[in-house]
């Protein structure tokens, strides 16, 4: 891993290997060392950042070297143009969302933005839930834009003042949203919602009852029975019809 | 985008704005990217990018499978480069579980990652030149590309989907003469890539065609979150391998090339430097190589601590790849992100195709350098 | 033969065989016996070439070394199915490959692969048209028509703008081409094909010497004239799927590509008249090399000068197929201004000083 100390790196192996016993036993030779999360209140970014912005950043904690903090709603965008224009995070890496249907709101977009003079990455949360809609930050970062679409495609959270809030990588219309935690894996039954004149409801593709390659034909669109004279010669319903209108 | 009216071809010479679709069936798009344009003759007015043809829902399969067996869903998104993809999904969980891969293996994911960094590239130069119209570099970079894929089939068995990296370290070690034929082809490297930049360089055509196309600017490129050699061609000298340093990275000499204009020439010639110096960098490891275990001491069954996340990125040869994982305690991932390259960085197409003429949009689309797999996951 | 071509002559009488029996049976051997072979082994020409330029084999399937290729790929085209978009303009989608191919053809009327015959040897040319150059102009500029008329009716907004980009195309070095070809025309004194090379003759040395700017533009102008790479913009795969022929099938799609060969081939003929002396051997000045007009082979010997004419063709396909081999395509913009700016000025200019220097010496 990156945080390891250089000298101890070099030490080849096969000297480790006769120290072994030794207190200087190497590292990926020892039980794994889990990180664990350290309080970062007292990092001078969140301090800056608690100056700037007040009551935005509820929490901050750091793992691994990682800054992570918890920012609210109403917080985000004064945070976030905090964070680019103050404290020189330029460099938009990634918008993400996640699941945690457990709690109160179960949304989260996570946000990672980066320093390139100082090398510090820095992570932000805001929670949001089905309804609730988060501030979209496309004006701070244009980056944003396609990571937000992804996370509204993925898990149906909604971005305020997105330019251009559409599904991005799932077709248009589709009908559920597929990262959450309760969607099927296998997924689910999306032809009766897109294409209604062909499925009928639970005779999609992918349905309890079996998959839509096994359909024969698209059932006839629902026609009022107008004289559909001889629409059907070798079809039962059409015969019928024909019969029952002469 | 606005909409042409009904219909026809009598009102077609009427319009002076047209829409066409570009894609995704269309030999220059790299896959199967689609693009609304707007064109006014050949002059593209507007672009609107349209993805995820090719979406396999990775992100969901991440969470199905243990930590091990998500490797190989890393291989299937950026196809041209596994190795990147492995060694940042591997890193990710490391960092998540506390693993420290042994030296040895560092430097085997270093001399992977950046023979994979090689055969991207080619595979780039191949594409972007056989866009512009040049066709016989197509077959000078597969003729170097074809030695790497055998030097990878060598060592995992695999040629593209590579899945050659595990968390905690390597899963096999080298083959007998691996390193010499390794070397060899390292070393007859640099004169290959003399032959691609005596037929493209310095010509005049390819000048005229890439020179001021496409023109990103560094303020630009920061917002937009492009990374990797898109965002050095732009002059910004940011480089992941040298700025947060993993695995070997920060033990072998290189030099990041960085380009001044940020056109589609200077993103040109930033890649070819870039070839250069991952064959130093690999001769580098090669000879440093230390002796070792290469696997680290890991629980039999890996599970995340519970309630924790991380993000790791390491510098692809398409920009930054990075994954978020988020631990809940068990073998799956309880989420997992990937930041794609291809995708950040295919977000700026319509402001850099804004005003070229069709040819420019295709010489972009080359330079982008994106791998659909990766935009679409 | 002589025999019996007395014999047909009495047959016909004179009228019907010199005007109707012998251009007809010129026509078939031009077209069967020269034209049509030279443009397929053109096409696996190339690409054995472009194989042996990217270190790849090219087609070696079929038949020794991959010979029959051609064969094989117009059976294939045969073969294919025949699709008319529904929404094309049909007659026109049909007339296109025809207005491509026709025009090609009938330029080889004028084009002299040999001398003309004195006494019992042959005449290799179907006739000595006093105007030809005026006449090869005008009948390759009737091959654009066929293009622009492809692209509209395929009704697809990319065989559109490959047509639209043909038509600016191919007009715009017309030009250029058309005013190249006055310099040689000013020295030989004749538009007659046949009067040029003869002109070579008499003035002893390959006009390419004195009209090296003429030939410049003339070969640059041609190479765009039969889009061909750096200029193969109407056709630009990456940019335009296929350009004007993008929704043509089997053997119509086999017309185009004829077609492009047969106006390479043109071009390279015209260029060799113009250029290089025509059916003459190398040198035609050097009497210690007389031995290459090949009299010692007897009566082969009135073969040997087609054979240098198809040498000189062939040296100027090389240069297409290196051309492309080693280009990238230029973009359109820039092409416009290469034949605006740059050829037109030099072919005006190389006309002045011709003229200049004929009204001088």
């Amino acid at each position: 891993m990156s945080e390891k100390d250089p000298e101890e790196a070099a030490k080849p192996a096969a000297e480790a290997g006769a120290e072994k016993g030794v207190e200087a036993k190497p590292p990926w030779l020892e039980n794994p060392v889990v990180p664990e999360w350290i309080d970062a209140g007292e990092d001078e970014l969140v301090l800056a950042l608690r100056d700037s912005c007040p009551d935005a950043v509820s929490s901050a904690h750091s793992l691994e070297g990682d800054l992570s903090l918890v920012v609210t709603r109403e917080g985000a965008l004064a945070v976030a143009s905090s964070l680019k224009e103050d404290l020189g995070f330029r460099y938009f890496v990634d918008a993400a969302g996640a699941d945690y249907p457990d709690r109160e709101e179960r949304f989260e977009v996570v946000y990672h933005v980066y320093n390139i003079d100082t090398q510090r990455r820095v992570r932000f949360k805001i929670a949001t839930g089905e309804e609730v809609a988060v501030p979209s930050l496309t004006g701070v970062w244009r980056g944003a834009n396609w990571p937000e679409r992804e996370a509204y495609d993925m898990y149906g959270i909604l971005f305020e003042g997105h330019p251009d809030l559409t599904r991005i990588l799932l077709w248009e219309g589709f009908n559920g949203y597929p990262l959450r935690k309760e969607f099927p894996v296998e997924g689910i039954d999306t032809g009766a919602a897109i294409y209604p004149e062909y499925y009928g409801p639970e005779q999609g593709p992918i349905s309890g009852v079996g998959t839509g390659w096994m359909v024969p034909k698209p059932p006839e669109p629902v026609v009022e029975a107008a004289e559909s004279d001889e629409v059907g010669a070798g079809e039962g319903e059409g015969e019928g019809e024909g019969e029952s209108s002469a | 985008m606005s909409e042409l009216p009904e219909k026809g071809p009598e009102t077609l010479f009427d319009l002076k704005e047209m829409e066409l679709n570009f894609g995704p069936q269309h030999p220059s798009t790299h896959g199967v990217l689609r693009l609304k344009l707007k064109v006014d003759g050949e002059r593209v007015l507007d672009c609107y990018p349209i993805i995820g043809y090719l979406h396999r829902g990775t992100e969901k399969l991440f969470e199905l499978h243990p930590y091990f067996q998500n490797v190989p869903h890393t291989d299937r998104m950026d196809y041209v480069a596994a190795a990147t993809n492995n060694l940042a999904y591997c890193g990710a969980v490391e960092k998540l579980c506390g693993l420290v891969t042994p030296p040895r293996a560092r430097y085997i994911r270093t001399i992977l990652c950046e023979l994979q960094r090689i055969s991207s590239h080619l595979l780039w130069l191949a594409t972007h030149a056989i866009d512009i119209g040049a066709m016989t570099p197509f077959f000078y970079c597969f003729r170097e590309r074809e030695l790497i894929l055998d030097l990878f089939e060598e060592y995992c068995g695999a040629r593209l989907t590579l899945n050659c990296m595990r968390p905690g370290g390597q899963p096999h070690d080298l083959p007998l003469g691996w390193t010499d034929r390794c070397l060899e082809f390292v070393e007859s490297f640099p004169a290959h890539v003399d032959e691609y930049e005596g037929l493209l360089t310095n010509n005049r055509i390819w000048k005229t065609r890439t020179i001021g196309i496409g023109v990103l600017p560094p303020e630009l490129a920061l917002d937009y979150g492009i990374s990797g050699p898109m965002l050095r061609g732009s002059g910004v000298d940011w480089d992941l391998r040298k700025a947060r340093p993993y695995e070997a990275y920060d033990e072998v000499e290189f030099d990041v090339p960085l380009g001044k204009n940020g056109d589609t020439y200077d993103r040109y010639l930033v890649r070819m430097a870039e070839m250069r110096q991952s064959g130093r960098i690999i001769k580098q490891c090669i000879d440093k190589l230390p002796e070792g275990p290469i696997m680290a001491k890991k629980p039999r069954v890996l599970k995340a601590p519970k309630d924790c996340e991380v993000y790791f990125s390491i510098e692809g040869p398409k920009g930054e790849i990075g994954f978020y994982i988020v631990g809940d305690g068990t073998t799956n991932p309880y989420r997992c992100h990937v930041r794609a390259p291809s995708f950040i960085n295919l977000q700026a197409l319509p402001d850099l195709v804004r005003n070229h003429l069709l040819a420019d949009l295709v010489a972009i689309i080359g330079t982008t350098d994106i791998v659909l797999g990766e935009v679409d996951r | 033969m002589g025999g019996l071509l007395e014999g047909v002559r009495e047959a016909l009488g004179d009228t019907l065989f010199f005007y109707a029996f012998s251009p007809l049976v010129k026509i078939v051997v031009v077209m069967f016996i020269l034209v049509l072979p030279l443009v397929t082994a053109m096409i696996l020409i190339e690409r054995k070439l472009l194989g042996f330029m990217q270190f790849r084999t090219g087609p070696n399937r079929v038949g020794p070394w991959g010979l029959l290729q051609p064969f094989a790929d117009v059976i294939k085209l045969l073969g294919k199915e025949d699709v008319i978009p529904r929404e094309a303009v049909k007659w026109a989608f049909l007339l296109a490959p025809c207005l491509v191919v026709g025009p090609m053809f009938v330029i080889f009327a004028v084009i002299p692969f040999g001398p003309p015959g004195e006494g019992e040897s042959l005449n290799f040319f179907i006739t000595d048209l006093n105007v030809a150059a005026l006449f090869i102009l005008a009948m390759a500029t009737l091959g654009v028509y066929g293009i622009i008329i492809a692209g509209w009716a395929s009704n697809s907004k990319f065989s559109l703008m490959g047509g639209l980009r043909a038509a600016a195309q191919m007009v715009s070095y017309e030009v250029p081409q058309g005013l190249s070809v006055v310099g040689p025309l000013i020295l030989a004194g004749s538009m007659s094909m046949v009067d040029i090379v003869e002109a070579q003759r008499e003035a002893q040395i390959w006009f390419i010497f004195p009209q090296f700017l003429a030939f410049f533009v003339y070969l640059v102008a041609g190479v765009a004239e039969t889009n061909r790479n750096p200029f193969d913009l109407p056709e630009a795969e990456t940019e335009l799927v296929a350009g004007f022929h993008t929704e043509y099938t089997g053997m119509r799609f086999a017309l185009f590509f004829l077609g492009e060969y047969g106006n390479m081939v043109v071009i390279s003929a015209v260029a060799s008249i113009l250029f290089l002396g025509g059916w003459m051997r190398p040198f035609p000045n050097v009497e210690a090399l007389a031995f290459l007009d090949g009299a010692w082979l007897g009566p082969l010997a009135m073969f040997v000068p087609l054979l240098w004419f198809f040498v000189k063709i062939m040296i100027f396909m090389l240069i297409y197929v290196w051309f492309r081999g080693t280009f990238p395509r230029y973009r359109f913009d820039q092409l416009m201004a290469l034949g605006w700016k740059w050829l037109l000025p030099l072919a005006l200019l190389n006309i002045f000083l011709t003229g200049l220097i004929k009204l001088v010496v």
